[in-house]
């Protein structure tokens, strides 16, 4: 399993495309022969990964919104963001 | 929508456009039908792009544009801007022989969004051999390196059979050393022409294991590296392949000629009744036309399946398969440990990995 820190910036790469699956309802990670289809926190949590935004501003960001104890949400984010790497959907530098 | 429906259409997710049917390949195995459609009945640019547009609104996810050789169509390019503009993710497969620099940046800036190059060995001597083109695996791995050098994503597609199973780890080098996300590992499945020959591709049941050892094995080792996807062989198997996931359930297939099917080998069940694009939209022929409804949901299923707690699972396997070795598309798949014609496919499988026939090479018939 890759080790997420905070300190790292997440990026969509190319080949993965986050959009809304209007049919279906809710958002989709469209990837090389795959479709991951989000539920709700999934798609909050990536809708703020922009290529730019550290992983301890990103949850920082959801802290706000969702007024949850930081060290809570700091672990979810990140093993969400461990299984997307895995799974080559999302890039870590 | 009929309102009478025992079971509930949804959506189709994915797409497989087979552009042409022409190719510069001859793989013994390849998954067009045995009878190729010809070059002057291919749809038009403005027809894909109709077909795409409805595809889109029908809820299709993704395009696989594909062949044949797509590269073979000089309007490539449109047709992959057509997928991007539709809101649809654009995946090429290709052989990867004749596609240049400059033709790949046009794909690029288009908005393909990603790449699969067909592998038939890991070495020249087998590449060229399966692909009966001499130079074809020079010209691939050259490919290979203009895509990752744009920055496009790489999957490498290696059919799997006799003559190349003893390469698999070389694959999985190959993989690493082209730089490709993505390999898939498909045991060759026995439709078209991969029936044709098939005496010539069937592996043991001991090289299957071996090979699947291997696979699971590369699949460890490289986690978060190479994704690794594979497809297993399913003569020796106990339980059907859940095929396409479902009849009508999540794809369609539209041939050159713009006939709609739920699989792309379905035409080998002669009653049924397919629709073409150029009649009907999208839309209509997923939802009404009889080919789609003809094994969707259970209701279709012999009682043994109906009463087995895999249905919803497998959906009975594959129609195709249980047409060829039964003669009858309503049967359960006879890959089923639960077939009375399970053992006799087994003793199919083992008599033909036994053989050493020449391969029948994938060819138009000459015109009549």
């Amino acid at each position: 399993m890759t080790e997420i820190q905070e300190s790292y910036i997440v990026r969509i790469p190319r080949g993965v495309r986050l959009r809304e699956d209007k049919q279906r309802g809710g958002w989709v990670l469209l990837a090389p022969e795959r479709v991951f289809q989000l539920d709700g926190i999934a798609q909050a949590v990536i809708g703020h990964v922009d290529g730019e935004r550290r992983v301890g501003e990103i949850v920082d960001r959801l802290c706000e919104a969702y007024q949850a104890p930081r060290e809570r949400i700091a672990e979810d984010v990140i093993a969400m963001f461990a299984g997307l790497v895995e799974k080559r959907v999302l890039e870590v530098a | 929508m009929t309102a009478s429906r025992s079971y509930d259409v949804r959506p189709p997710m994915g797409l497989l456009a087979e552009l042409t049917h022409r190719c510069p390949l001859q793989c013994p195995y390849c998954s067009n039908p045995v009878a190729l459609e010809r070059r002057r009945q291919e749809l038009d640019t403005e027809t894909w792009r109709r077909v795409f547009a409805e595809a889109a609104e029908l809820g299709v996810l993704q395009v696989h544009l594909s062949g044949g050789e797509p590269a073979l169509r000089p309007d490539l390019p449109e047709l992959v801007a057509a997928c991007v503009d539709a809101g649809l993710y654009a995946n090429l497969i290709t052989a990867g022989v004749n596609l240049d620099r400059a033709r790949l940046e046009e794909l690029a800036d288009a908005g393909l969004d990603h790449v699969q190059l067909s592998l038939q060995g890991a070495t020249p001597e087998v590449t060229d051999h399966v692909a009966n083109m001499a130079g074809a695996h020079v010209r691939k791995l050259a490919f290979a390196a203009e895509v990752t050098d744009l920055g496009l994503p790489l999957t490498l597609n290696a059919v799997i059979h006799r003559a190349n199973l003893h390469q698999i780890d070389d694959f999985v080098d190959l993989a690493l050393e082209l730089g490709a996300r993505r390999l898939e590992i498909a045991h060759a499945q026995y439709y078209g022409w991969a029936l044709v020959n098939r005496a010539a591709l069937m592996p043991t049941r001991e090289q299957v294991v071996e090979a699947v050892e291997r696979v699971e094995a590369a699949r460890e080792r490289l986690q978060g590296r190479l994704v690794i996807d594979a497809v297993v062989p399913d003569y020796y198997a106990r339980l059907p392949k859940p095929c396409m996931n479902g009849w009508g359930r999540q794809s369609l297939n539209v041939t050159p000629s713009g006939k709609v099917l739920p699989c792309h080998v379905a035409e080998s069940i002669p009653h049924l009744e397919f629709w073409n694009v150029a009649e009907h939209s999208l839309d209509e022929i997923w939802y009404d036309s009889p080919a789609f409804n003809a094994y969707r949901g259970t209701d279709w299923m012999p009682d043994a399946c109906q009463s087995c707690e895999r249905k919803e699972i497998d959906w009975g396997g594959c129609r195709c398969q249980a047409l060829m070795l039964t003669g009858d598309a309503a049967q359960m798949d006879p890959v089923c440990e639960q077939s009375p014609y399970h053992d006799e496919v087994q003793a199919l499988a083992v008599i033909d990995a036994s053989g050493s026939p020449d391969f029948i090479y994938r060819r138009f018939a000459r015109a009549t």
